[in-house]
């Protein structure tokens, strides 16, 4: 197994479209100025300077000024997800894909998705996914297969007026030595600027790599053992009022970090209820 | 119900917890008629084990009566007598085909906690840290079984409880730290530890036809053990240099097979003992490899150093030099319990072993805290301990 975190392919870039256009502008007429006008060495060095700068700026988006003070303005790239793993299931390839070529089988394993619903009517080819979002909200887009080979790969990726940009594919290849099938997934998530943005981006986690990977973890158990392995529920020592599993409490600090962001200013009383908390099965001792 | 809870290092408590569900389909829930306490329950005892947490239940041999089947399990019947074996198993995987059932894909809820530390995740194991899945242990009236229609092996006959219950781990892990050390008719062997499993080692040992069996401890009744039921010739190795002793009586070519049927807190005397303490006191070492380091030094050139013991985390000062200019080969893992179940029940069937010899103290499971004191400090002759809920 192994997981991919790409940085995006714009990740110097931390200028804003307009701002480029501007930089860009008053580069040239500074230029222009110092070679028509062509004032003392004196004006003239620091004015070529700062114009061949400014041109560098509009020309790359990318400000060094911005970099030091951790400035980021840039409208593309910088909330981008990209995540890439592969996992080995040991069933034959054609079972795999038929499985995953109706997306209504993808929330019985992944983790952030509630349901999809596809239309029958395009073939399987368009869906409506729902995902989980915080404090029993839901996420809704749709999407559509943009691309298939039968028992190969499958491409997809939400229409245009999503909230959520979205692109995934998924390839189907034979192990070698009768291994079974490597299933390699690829995502990329663009969520909108902005909070809305932010709170789309926690639906993949701290960490989306480890989501992939998880989620991946549950297909491959789900095919070839019938069920995902858990311990919720179990007893212990400790759930004599409550049941409580070493997941959930390492979620315990993502909480903590969740009411802290919904709490703001921070000088309020915290008005944040942790919604994970109440789900805890009630066990009666 | 009652059951053993893990409640710290060297503290383990009887309490009251609520009654194991069916959680997956293919789960049964097996109400405990005996569980025994591993000499790996001491690691986790001892605290040397990481991710236990307060209020887990401990315990991963034990056997019992089916009270409860998922719809997935076509194979057990409520009422049934089952032993259980202690890795938890999906039999559909790529390692549970090649019957490497303790390194099973898919019983392993917090994969990802033991990828990060060992790369890949083995399989679940019953009470035995969360970072082996976190399950709740058999030490305890009932115990959920997952996986439960390729796991839990059914006897049918008179049996006692004590005579089949070891199937399901040391008498396994014996035989496997025997079988996996590839003896060959005329080899001498050499076991260090003379606890249950070294036990179960040296007797299987003799089913490869060796010329002779070598055992290694400290304490006189399992040395006794080892000769009596064992046809063991023994050394204790209190004011011994045991790779010395092992030459001499090899004419100088060492065992050829050795095997460390100890682990990780093995016990030895002098500045190596100290070293080591002091390394997992401050925890920049894990496990003491102090009989590692003797196999290794005592093992003849180009023979097999297999390990039974459980090993769990880091250790150093390994003479790897050694190990590698004489050209050894190291067997090593978990027992693939499941391998083993029917053949080794067949031995038992066919008179050849009674594995209730090991047997030294049965006691109510309210008895476990002073049991777990016993067997750690192994006094009062106790070489293993058998719980009736």
């Amino acid at each position: 197994m192994e997981t991919q975190l790409q940085p995006p392919i714009s990740a110097r870039v931390n200028v804003g479209m307009g701002e480029r256009g501007v930089s860009l502008i008053s580069g040239l007429a500074g230029m222009y100025f110092v070679l028509i006008r062509r004032p003392s060495l004196k004006i003239g060095l620091p004015m070529i300077m700062d114009a061949g700068y400014m041109i560098y700026r509009g020309a790359t988006g990318h400000c060094f000024l911005y970099d030091a003070l951790e400035i980021n303005r840039s409208d593309v790239g910088n909330k981008g997800i990209q995540v890439q793993h592969s996992v080995t299931v040991n069933l034959p390839l054609e079972q795999l894909y038929r499985i995953w070529r109706n997306f209504e089988n993808l929330p019985r394993f992944m983790q952030h998705l509630q349901r999809v619903d596809v239309d029958e009517s395009t073939g399987g080819k368009r869906s409506h996914w729902v995902a989980k979002a915080p404090f029993g909200r839901e996420v809704k887009w749709n999407a559509e297969i943009t691309d298939e080979w039968e028992n190969e790969h499958i491409s997809w990726r939400s229409l245009p007026g999503s909230l959520v940009n979205s692109t995934g594919s998924v390839h189907f290849s034979n192990a070698p030595g009768g291994r079974g099938t490597i299933v390699n997934v690829s995502m990329q998530y663009n969520p909108p600027a902005g909070s809305l943005g932010a709170a789309i981006a926690r639906l993949f986690g701290e960490e989306p790599g480890q989501q992939l990977q998880d989620d991946l973890r549950h297909f491959k158990q789900m095919m070839e053992a019938g069920e995902i392995p858990s311990v919720e529920g179990q007893p212990s020592g400790r759930n004599k009022e409550f049941t409580w599993s070493i997941s959930e409490r390492m979620q315990e600090q993502d909480l903590v970090e969740e009411a802290s962001a919904q709490s703001f200013p921070a000088s309020d009383p915290p008005a944040w209820i942790s919604g994970k908390k109440n789900k805890r099965k009630e066990v009666a001792s | 119900m009652r059951a053993v809870c893990w409640n710290g290092k060297n503290n383990v408590g009887v309490e009251e917890v609520p009654d194991p569900t069916l959680i997956n389909p293919r789960d049964a829930i097996v109400q405990v008629s005996s569980t025994a306490i591993c000499g790996s329950d001491l690691h986790l005892y001892d605290g040397y084990i990481p991710t236990m947490m307060k209020g887990d239940i401990l315990g991963h041999e034990f056997m019992g009566e089916v009270v409860e089947v998922g719809s997935g399990v076509k194979n057990l019947n409520v009422g049934d007598r089952v032993v259980v074996p202690f890795p938890i198993s999906c039999g559909n995987c790529y390692f549970c085909k090649n019957g490497l059932w303790a390194l099973c894909d898919n019983s392993n809820p917090n994969a990802a906690m033991a990828e990060s530390m060992y790369g890949h995740s083995p399989a679940g194991i019953f009470g035995y840290s969360h970072l082996m899945g976190g399950y709740a242990g058999g030490q305890a009236e009932y115990v959920r079984v997952p996986f439960a229609d390729v796991g839990p092996f059914k006897i049918e006959n008179g049996f006692r409880d004590e005579q089949v219950l070891f199937l399901t781990d040391i008498f396994p892990t014996g035989y496997m730290g025997a079988e996996q050390a590839n003896i060959q008719p005329g080899d001498v062997v050499a076991v260090w530890g003379c606890g249950p499993v070294g036990q179960f080692a040296i007797q299987s040992a003799w089913t490869f036809n060796p010329a002779r069996v070598i055992a290694i401890d400290r304490y006189p009744e399992r040395l006794a053990m080892a000769e009596r039921y064992g046809r063991a010739e023994i050394i204790n190795y209190e004011g011994v240099d045991v790779v010395e002793t092992l030459k001499q009586m090899t004419g100088g070519m060492g065992p050829d097979v050795c095997i460390d049927a100890v682990g990780m807190e093995a016990h030895t005397h002098g500045i190596e003992g100290f070293y080591d303490r002091a390394k997992q006191a401050v925890h920049v070492e894990t496990d003491r490899p102090h009989v590692l380091r003797q196999c290794i030094q005592a093992c003849r050139k180009g023979g097999t150093i297999s390990m039974a013991g459980v090993y769990a985390g880091f250790i150093d000062t390994v003479p790897i030099g050694a190990a590698f200019n004489k050209g050894l080969t190291f067997k090593m893992g978990q027992t693939h319990v499941h391998r083993y179940m029917k053949p080794l029940y067949e031995m038992i069937e066919n008179g050849r072993i009674d594995p209730s010899f090991v047997v030294t103290h049965v006691i109510p499971l309210e008895d476990a805290p002073d049991a777990y004191e016993i067997f750690k400090h192994k006094v009062d002759g106790c070489v293993k301990v058998v719980m009736k809920p």
